[in-house]
Formats: C-alpha cells, structure tokens, sequence
C-alpha cells in the first residue's frame, strides 16, 4: 500500500509542460536581462579595477625601481669622477715628471751639443789657426830664408827647391 | 567554547525554522487522508512537495494564483485559483485535487461554476492494461461519478503520468516562487551593478562587498579554470545565471513559511528545463574539435572507434541528464526528510507513547534543525555542481586541441 502511494503521488518525478515552459522562460529572461544588466557589467566592473590596480602597483614598483636606479647611477657617477680625479691628477704627475726629464735630456744633450760645437769650433779655430801659424812661419822662414839666401847665394835653383820641400814638410806637420 | 555557541545558536536557529513550518502541516486539511484522522507520513510528505496551483500562507490563508489551462476539446481556459473556493467549487469541469487543478473530462459534468458543497474527491488504486499500478481520482456529483485526470506531465507513462485530456500551464507555487527568485536576483544584482558604476575607482562597499566574493569565486574557481582563459568571458554570465537561479530557488525552497516553501529544484520539470538549456548552450558552442572527438576520435584505432562513437554519442544526452537527476534529486530528499522529521511529531501524537507530541517535537525538532542546517549546504553545493559541471562541459565543447602534443 505504502510503496504504492508513493510512485502515484510522486508528482514531482513527472515534468509538467507548464512547469517546464515557464522555467525555460524565467531562466532565459534572467540570463538576458540580469545577464545583460548586471552580470557583464560587474565583470567589466571587476576587470576594469583589476586592471587598473594591477597596473597601479606596476607603476610603483616601476617608480621604485627607477629611484633605486637614479641612487645607484648618481653614486656610479660620483666614483667614476672621483677615479677620474685621481686618474687626472696621476696623469698630471706623469706628465710633469715627463716634461721635467724630458727638458732635463733635452737641456743636457743642447748642453753636449753646444759643448761639441765650441769643441770643433775651438779645434777648427786652432787648425785655421795653426794653418795660417805655419803659412805665416812658413812664408816668413822663406822670406829670412831669401834674405839669407839672396844675401849669400843670389838666385840658386837648389836653394829655392831645398826652401820648398823644407815648407812642404812643415805644412803636413 | 566559540564553536560550541555557534553550534547551539545554529541548533536553535534550526528548531524555530522548523517549528515555523509545523503549524503549516498540522492546519492543512489535505494532510490528514480521506480514510479518517489518522496521519498518512507518506501521503502527507509527497504533497508537500509537489506543485500547487494555490499558495498556502496560513491556515485558511492562501493567495490565489493564476490558471492557464489548455484542453484541446476545450480551448484555453483562465481564471484565478481563488475562483476554485478550495475544492469547493467545478469552474468549466475543472476542480481543485489536493490543491493541484484536474480536469472532468465528461461532456456530460455541467460548464460553468459548479458547487461542489456536500461531494469528495475519491481515490482508487487500479491496475492498468500493462500491469503498472495507478491511483485514479473520481467525484461523486448528482449520483453519477465523474473521473477526474491530472495535468498532462511528459513522462511518457514511465513513472504513472502520460498526456491526459489537458495541459496545465498556470503560474503555479513553483513558478510564482522562481518568478519571486528572478526579481530578487534581478534586484539584487543590478543594485549591486549600479554600485560598481557608482564607485568606479573605488573601494567596493555595502551590498557590493558581500556580492563580490561569489562572483569572483565563479569567475575564478568555475569559469576561467573550466571554460579556459580564451572563451570564459563569454559564458560568464551565463554560468552566473545558472548559479544563481538555482542557488535563490534552492535558498527559497528552504523558507518553510509564505514566500517560499515551494519545492522548486526539487521538481523534474524545473531541472530538465534547466538541464536542456545547458544541453543547448554546450552543443551549440561545440567548436569542430568537440564534434570531431565525438564521432571520429582521432588518434586511436579505427576499430575502437567504432565501439567508442556510440559512448561518445550517449554521453552527450547522459551529461544533461545527470545534471537533471543530481538537483532534482538532491534537493527533493532534503525536502522529503525534513518533512518526514517534522512528521515524527503527528506520528508521536497519533500514538501517544513515550510522552507524545511533545517528545515528538524535540527529537523531530532537533533533527530537522540539523537537517535544515545540511539542506542550507546542499542548497550552495547543488548550485555550484550544476554551475561547475556545466562549466566543465563547455570547456569541452569549446576547446581547441593541438593533436600533436596532445593524447
């Protein structure tokens, strides 16, 4: 009896029509409307702010990352010029030093320059010197010689070419 | 010590909610059966639970609804149920059965307003021509007795309904309450809409803050994992619509008092409307991939194939089908035992042992609080099943493969 009842009153295993016609009709108007009014606007809505918060902490964490880079660039630039200094200056040194020496070399070999010069000056002073030395000697020794010679052998031949060599060998001296 | 108050608070919560609802069974003439002032359990539970075409508030309190009625040998009849003066009155042949419109099919039962003052309604348990057995309701009127036929259902004679001599398409208590579910959805989620345009660029407040949890729960835990990156935006509203249709008629189905109580997903015609909408959503979005996979898998050996095309076929009509079986289901035992709890307290007072209705109302009572307590998750459960397995199942539908990496 019990069981029997219970298939013939268990009206809510048999789809009505009606029921299912209206249950279509209500869902498909709340997917429509509500769908169209709420539910993608509020996902737009949710997009939009989440986009928009995303892009907010990339923007700080881009804002953080540029400070950190202009700190660590300001710090880069006051090394290279404290390096650059003291690379400015050593090179100023090296500099000095080198222009020192160099004038000191150039100084001593212009020193050893003129030195030489006056050196061949002096020797060429003294060979034009000692040149004109024996000419003059050579010319006057002729010229006693002639006296001498005119005095006690007027015009010999001998003589004179005796005189010449004797010059002659003066002269290589 | 916090949980334990929770609980208890949860506990009283539970026994008021339900001893709301008693007076309601124990006032309603229908409960008792015809056969004297014995309580019938069952006869009672499965009353409860089916459709109406009257909205029982209180005692004698009942707001009428409006009848659709369409006999193809009658034309279209409409007239509101409060015309029917509670089984009291024929209007056109048609008269109130336990709250639900039948129909006098006999050409000879009088058109028009009939009273019915001084008849019943009968019940009588027959055997039909295929051996299934069938109750069948007649009314004695002017010493002929007339039978009466329920609205036709779709079921083919599979489980005793079949077309019968008219079609009910009234608003019923069922579709009255997911009426009322659609329009506090409707205003629900456009307040909370207007909200989002108000405070664009701003923190989310109110309504909009209790809202937002769920939304963000479907979008991320329903249709982005299960639909995929590409395609989810699409159906968002959709699966949204689904959840939350199905959740505020669950939710409503749970008020044993006037706005609700109707057994709504409980019902095989609500879940089938709803499983057959998904059905066409997921095949009409079928990429070429989907229907490929269905009847020619690639891949595999022609003769598995051949074993594997029918599966795959059945399998398009089986997924709908068992998210049909799974609300309906769910949801109408959760009724079904609640009620039969609160039933504890009728069968204790009919037998008068173990200290009677009394002891019937703490221990009915006490029950039914944990059990409504059950029934408040299997209302958000069901809901996000159905939502996740619809999900699931267009994720299938629209997904494309790359059979080189994939299989």
């Amino acid at each position: 009896m019990t069981d029997f009842i219970l298939l013939a009153g268990f009206d809510v295993i048999k789809p009505d029509p009606g029921l299912i016609f209206w249950t279509s009709l209500i869902f498909i108007l709340v997917w429509f409307f509500i769908g169209r009014a709420a539910f993608r606007p509020i996902q737009e809505a949710l997009k939009k702010r989440e986009n928009s918060i995303q892009e907010a902490l990339d923007e700080a964490k881009k804002a953080r990352q540029e400070v950190a880079n202009v700190a660590a660039s300001n710090d880069r630039i006051l090394a290279e010029a404290r390096e650059e200094r003291s690379s400015i200056l050593k090179e100023a040194g090296e500099a000095r030093d080198s222009i020192i020496k160099e004038a000191k070399e150039k100084a001593k070999e212009e020193a050893k320059k003129i030195v030489e010069n006056a050196k061949v000056e002096i020797d060429n002073q003294r060979k034009a010197a000692i040149t004109d030395l024996k000419n003059q000697a050579g010319l006057l020794a002729i010229e006693i010689a002639e006296k001498l010679v005119r005095k006690e052998l007027k015009g010999n031949a001998e003589h004179e070419a005796f005189v010449k060599t004797m010059t002659d060998e003066l002269e290589l001296n | 010590m916090k949980v334990k108050f929770n609980l208890f608070s949860g506990l009283i919560f539970g026994i008021i909610l339900s001893l709301f609802s008693t007076p309601i069974l124990a006032s309603d003439d229908e409960s008792k059966s015809s056969s004297g002032g014995s309580y019938d359990p069952v006869g009672t539970v499965l009353d409860h639970i089916s459709d109406k075409n009257e909205f029982h508030v209180w005692e004698h309190v009942h707001i009428p609804l409006p009848c659709i009625l369409y006999a193809p040998d009658h034309g279209w009849s409409f007239f509101m149920s409060s015309k029917f003066d509670h089984g009291h009155k024929a209007i056109d042949g048609y008269v109130l059965n336990h709250g639900r419109v039948n129909r006098i099919a006999d050409p000879e039962f009088p058109q028009g307003e009939v009273d019915l003052h001084g008849t019943h309604i009968e019940s009588k348990n027959i055997t039909t021509a295929d051996g299934k057995e069938k109750t069948v309701y007649s009314i004695n009127y002017h010493d002929h007795e007339y039978m009466i036929d329920p609205p036709s259902t779709v079921d083919g004679g599979f489980v005793g309904g079949g077309i019968t001599s008219f079609y009910d398409f009234s608003i019923t208590k069922n579709v009255a309450t997911m009426l009322l579910a659609a329009i506090l959805l409707g205003w629900l989620f456009i307040t909370v809409a207007r909200r989002y345009k108000k405070n664009e660029g701003k923190a989310p407040s109110g309504i909009q803050n209790f809202i937002e949890p769920f939304f963000l729960f479907i979008r991320d835990e329903v249709t982005r994992p299960m639909i995929g990156e590409k395609h989810y935006e699409r159906f968002q509203p959709f699966i949204m619509s689904l959840f939350f249709f199905i959740l505020f008629c669950n939710l409503m189905g749970l008020i044993p008092f006037f706005p609700g109580g109707a057994n709504v997903t409980g019902n095989l015609a609500v879940t089938l409307a709803l499983a057959f909408i998904t059905f066409l959503v997921v095949n009409l979005s079928g990429k070429k991939d989907y229907w490929e996979h269905i009847f020619w898998m690639p891949g595999i050996p022609a003769w598995v194939k051949i074993i594997l095309t029918p599966v795959e076929i059945l399998s398009l009509f089986i997924k709908p089908f068992s998210l049909m079986i799974r609300l309906f289901a769910n949801i109408s035992a959760g009724h079904i035992i609640i009620l039969s709890l609160i039933g504890l307290i009728f069968l204790f007072k009919d037998t008068g042992q173990l200290g009677g209705a009394p002891t019937g109302i703490i221990v009915g009572g006490a029950f039914t609080a944990f059990m409504n307590l059950i029934e408040l998750l299997v209302a958000f459960l069901q809901a996000f099943i159905f939502a996740i397995l619809t999900a699931s199942y267009i994720g299938a539908a629209v997904e494309e493969h790359h059979h080189e990496e994939a299989h």
